[in-house]
């Protein structure tokens, strides 16, 4: 039932953008790193802002079966 | 009129009623005269039988009754009585045939305690939650701060979830919400609950989960504050928000939770971040990483220009020296140069084409030469010697 989504969490992604960018800010890159960072950095900024508008909530309906498994189906309520 | 003729056969030992006919006779008669009515008294010999029946008397200082009251009506009630206590009693008076006792059937039961027996249900209940470590604010967790998938355990159709589900679409749109439905009141409502609980325990890579109703009564909300709901509730391996729709009224279930919110919405509110203020912080990250690069890559061009003022500097401080060198030449120069000598009163002899004369031979007399003086030049000619 797991989303078809990036395998990162978003909370994962932030850390990382942050990760990035608390490392360019460093002194003891080289230019070569940096940019190689800074290109990441982008990306992945990209990556968050395109999750975050192309994204609609879903509502789903868990219960149980007769035989006690989890079933999961859209709630239309 | 048979139960009159019966009466009127009775006055001799021959019309002897049975002990069933008087029973069944006075409860008729008692029931006849007293209708329901309220009844107040101090509650005493409160004994809960297995059957969920409870059995106490009634009495003020100089009079006592029996009282019952059935399971089917004291369900409702949130807790027993307790001996000594001063209630009310919504009751039918009636006669007991099998024991012959009179007593009152009661319906409803009040306690003119603080809160009645509502509040003395809660604080017992909280006591044994309290006593537990459940109320500790150290158990309080942080909610995750962008969560993707959280469990709603509330009514499938009451206004709650839709709050809920409008809340989450407009704030924070990359969460899956997964409902549990369940009854949220009446009988049996707190069993539900507790099973939509441990359903919720199964769903995988949950981050938060939020638990509530709307409004409503205090009867109504009472299923919040069963102690069974409130261990389930604490027991939640995330995070849990408690919104049971009453601002005033806080339930146990609100105190075990790790963030209690005053309304649905409010839950939904307190579990999502703003997409608006996540764009927002995007684009502040975005901008440091700009910066950041700009500052490494200024660097980079700082440490350009110092070694290229290096290498000017050198060259200068080369050129500097050669030019005092230059200048010390030219002084040498300067100072060897004929006219400085001429300056000093000495002349030089040049004949016609412009030969140095200077040996006393090549005088011959009469010869026509010229003299360089320091600011020029005169015509001379030689004499005989």
């Amino acid at each position: 039932m797991a989303r078809a989504r990036d395998p990162l969490t978003f909370a994962q992604q932030l850390d990382r953008l942050e990760e990035i960018v608390r490392r360019l800010e460093a002194q003891e890159l080289d230019l070569d790193e940096a940019l190689k960072l800074f290109e990441e950095g982008i990306e992945r900024l990209r990556e968050a802002r395109e999750r975050l508008t192309a994204a609609e909530v879903q509502v789903k309906q868990v219960l149980s079966d007769k035989a006690g498994n989890l079933k999961v189906e859209d709630f239309d309520g | 009129m048979g139960q009159s003729l019966d009466l009127f056969a009775a006055v001799s030992p021959e019309g002897a009623w049975t002990v069933t006919q008087v029973t069944r006779r006075a409860r008729a008669v008692v029931e006849a005269g007293l209708l329901p009515l309220w009844v107040r008294g101090e509650v005493s010999g409160f004994k809960a039988w297995q059957s969920g029946h409870w059995y106490f008397t009634l009495r003020d200082r100089s009079a006592q009754i029996r009282c019952v009251m059935f399971q089917k009506d004291n369900r409702r009630l949130p807790a027993p009585p307790q001996d000594g206590m001063q209630v009310f009693l919504f009751a039918r008076p009636t006669v007991w045939e099998e024991k012959g006792d009179f007593r009152l059937t009661v319906v409803d039961l009040l306690s003119t305690e603080a809160g009645g027996l509502w509040q003395l249900a809660f604080e017992k209940t909280k006591a044994a939650l309290a006593k537990d470590g459940l109320l500790d604010p150290a158990r309080k967790r942080p909610l995750p701060p962008y969560p993707l998938r959280v469990g709603v355990v509330t009514s499938p159709d009451g206004a709650a979830l839709q709050d809920i589900i409008a809340v989450t679409a407009r704030r924070w749109p990359l969460a899956e919400l997964l409902v549990v439905p369940t009854r949220v009141q009446g009988d049996g409502a707190a069993g539900e609950i507790c099973a939509a609980l441990a359903l919720l325990c199964r769903i995988e890579g949950l981050d938060l989960a939020i638990i509530g109703r709307g409004g409503g009564s205090r009867e109504d909300l009472w299923t919040f504050n069963d102690e069974r709901v409130a261990r389930a509730v604490a027991a939640l391996p995330v995070p849990v928000i408690s919104a049971v729709g009453h601002e005033t009224d806080v339930t146990l279930c609100d105190l075990v939770a790790d963030v209690r919110a005053p309304t649905p919405s409010a839950a939904a509110e307190a579990a999502t971040p703003d997409l608006g203020d996540v764009l927002v912080a995007l684009a502040h990250l975005g901008a440091r990483l700009a910066r950041g690069l700009a500052a490494r890559s200024g660097r980079v061009a700082e440490r350009l220009d110092r070694t290229f003022d290096r290498l000017t500097g050198t060259l200068e401080r080369r050129l500097e020296r050669h030019r005092h060198e230059l200048s010390g030449l030219a002084g040498r120069l300067d100072a060897l140069s004929p006219l400085r000598i001429l300056e000093r009163g000495y002349a030089l002899a040049r004949d016609e084409q412009g030969r140095v004369l200077k040996r006393v031979v090549q005088f011959p007399s009469g010869l026509h030469f010229r003299l360089r003086v320091t600011d020029g030049e005169v015509a001379a000619r030689a004499e005989e010697s």
